[in-house]
């Protein structure tokens, strides 16, 4: 059986954005493609540069290190219009190709453990990203202003990073 | 006097429906700010942005206080609002990614193919 899904017009898939608990946020989304072509367009710095971050963001992704293996480093330098850069980093816990990513996020004090999952649906992709907070502290704290959403609150934790 | 009537959530959406005050609202989740520094930071007049407050404090989603000359802003007890501005705003986010991601992913398809 081959399915062909219309590529032009059709809407996008639905995002489901939840909170479960008071510690874990749960994203999912359906794509229509296999896990390895997701698994690849997440795992290649060159190609994650170009989503990752919205074109309506005000800010831009200005340099992208992915070393995609269990115990590997990334590191993403988000620029907000002037000279100054910020840096968002971690240490992959856990690399499974075309399955699963499990990442650190050690530029705040508390930071969320991060799993994708990309979960094969018949040449689909059901994918899970999921965030869970050491403390509901933590997630009480990441309510008050999503880092990734608001520039200001970019700019504030630029000049905490400076400070370490 | 706080009353808890079913018309606050009517003034909450209300509230919440400018940007301004929805940014006062984070802004204020980070920590409790007098009038006139909201004001700078949101580049508006004292007058503007006591009117903002107010629509805020009408909601319960803002309580203030004044000490001296200065009144001071902090979240009301109903912190829901701060919850549900953190989803839509990852909603967003993902959304935009995601249709990103959309358009790499028929690229790498189509690149696949033999």
């Amino acid at each position: 059986m081959t399915e062909h899904v219309e590529e032009a017009g059709g809407p996008p898939n639905p995002t489901s954005v939840e909170r479960r608990g008071d510690r874990e946020l749960i994203v999912t989304r359906i794509f229509d493609a296999p896990p390895r072509t997701v698994y690849r367009a997440w795992s290649e710095a060159k190609l994650f540069q170009r989503w990752w971050v919205p074109k309506s963001a005000p800010i831009s992704l200005v340099s992208c290190d992915i070393d995609m293996r269990t115990g590997g480093r990334y590191r993403l330098e988000f620029g907000t219009g002037g000279a100054e850069t910020m840096a968002f980093y971690g240490i992959y816990l856990e690399v499974v190709p075309n399955q699963r990513i499990v990442w650190t996020n050690d530029e705040g004090e508390e930071g969320a453990i991060t799993t994708v999952t990309f979960e094969d649906l018949g040449g689909r992709t059901l994918l899970t990203f999921h965030e869970i907070y050491p403390s509901p502290e933590a997630l009480e704290e990441a309510l008050q202003g999503s880092a990734v959403a608001l520039p200001e609150q970019l700019q504030q934790l630029d000049g905490v990073l400076h400070d370490l | 006097m706080v009353q808890c009537l079913p018309h606050t959530l009517d003034l909450s959406f209300a509230a919440l429906a400018d940007a301004t005050r929805r940014g006062i609202i984070v802004r204020l989740g980070r920590g409790d700010a007098s009038i006139s520094s909201l004001a700078e930071a949101f580049q508006m007049t004292l007058t503007g942005m006591k009117k903002h407050v107010q629509v805020l404090e009408r909601a319960g989603l803002v309580v203030t206080q004044k000490v001296g000359r200065v009144r001071t802003c902090r979240l009301g007890a109903r912190g829901l609002a701060a919850e549900a501005e953190w989803i839509e705003a990852h909603r967003a986010l993902f959304e935009a990614r995601f249709a990103a991601l959309d358009d790499i992913i028929d690229e790498i398809e189509e690149g696949s193919h033999d």
